[in-house]
């Protein structure tokens, strides 16, 4: 099967999920070995998500964990929540 | 095999075990009640990263993120064990964010009668021709950190839940579509526009910082495999 550029971009995010049927995926790693840009799209597009997915992206403001807590202990401290 | 996903598990630290969290629940249930503070400490910057997210608000995140906690613990007799407690906590509080969030529309009159439409058209990524891999250490770097905030901020809320809900708090597609009460397929959809959105914004402007010097202390590693 030979694919062109848009449907390899159709078909990223599934790829990046492992979820690419076997015969499709041989047609887009096909692709992707002649296609310098959808090789580029692809890169980026798993580098963003890993940059995103760490923990260091998001900061917890201060005292977050401590504020959390001490409004947890007044509902435990109730003792009819459940 | 699950490409993304594959690289990020070695880089994160597993999560508490579902075994460790039946335990838990278990004994608080029974009145052990202090110990929902232990139960849910794994889970505390996921739930506020997911409301974050969400609210684009600090103040507003911590706020629901509290609640959501509250709401855990009021209602941790209805948790169902075949799903994760972790998935199931992520939802209340993906759920408490998008109620606050439609709250504040209906104050400032906005309509809520329809989500943003979803659009047909086929989109188009950023065409670069050559990606080096600006490996995770350069997240040290404020600016960059504050990019990928704002370009995730930028995107319509319907594909913000997704690529949150999936790609940070790693829920599975199926866990996202029932949290989210749409079809696994609606996920999956707004999952690849989502993606390539941020494709779009983050690629061109980290390509440019990267030839700007932003990243030189990483540009001898540039090419080579960081994850």
């Amino acid at each position: 099967m030979v694919l062109d550029c848009q449907h390899v971009w159709d078909q990223i995010s599934n790829y990046l999920e492992g979820e690419v049927p076997a015969e499709l995926r041989d047609s887009i790693d096909e692709h992707l070995a002649h296609c310098r840009h959808c090789a580029a799209v692809l890169d980026s597009t798993r580098n963003i998500l890993l940059l995103i997915a760490d923990d260091r992206t998001f900061e917890l403001p201060l005292g977050y964990s401590a504020r959390l807590h001490a409004r947890l202990q007044q509902e435990i401290a109730l003792g009819d929540a459940f | 095999m699950d490409v993304a996903i594959e690289a990020r598990s070695s880089e994160s630290v597993a999560g508490p075990s579902p075994t460790r969290d039946a335990g838990l629940i278990a004994r608080i249930l029974a009145g052990e009640r202090e110990l929902f503070h232990e139960l849910v400490r794994p889970y505390e910057k996921g739930v506020y990263r997911a409301t974050f997210s969400i609210l684009q608000n600090a103040e507003d995140a911590e706020d629901a993120a509290q609640e959501a906690m509250l709401k855990a613990l009021r209602n941790l007799r209805h948790f169902r064990s075949e799903s994760r407690f972790s998935t199931w906590l992520i939802s209340i509080a993906v759920n408490e964010a998008r109620a606050r969030l439609r709250h504040a529309r209906v104050l400032k009159f906005d309509s809520i009668d329809e989500p943003p439409e979803e659009e047909e058209n086929r989109f188009t990524p950023a065409l670069i021709r050559d990606w080096r891999e600006v490996p995770l250490q350069a997240l040290e770097r404020s600016e960059l950190r504050e990019m990928l905030r704002k370009a995730i901020a930028s995107l319509p809320e319907i594909y913000r839940e997704v690529l949150v809900m999936r790609d940070i708090e790693e829920l599975s597609i199926a866990e996202t579509a029932a949290a989210l009460s749409v079809r696994e397929g609606v996920v999956k959809t707004r999952l690849l526009r989502a993606r390539l959105m941020m494709q779009k914004i983050l690629a061109p402007q980290l390509a440019t910082r990267r030839s700007s010097g932003l990243f030189a202390l990483f540009g001898s590693k540039a090419g080579g495999s960081w994850f």
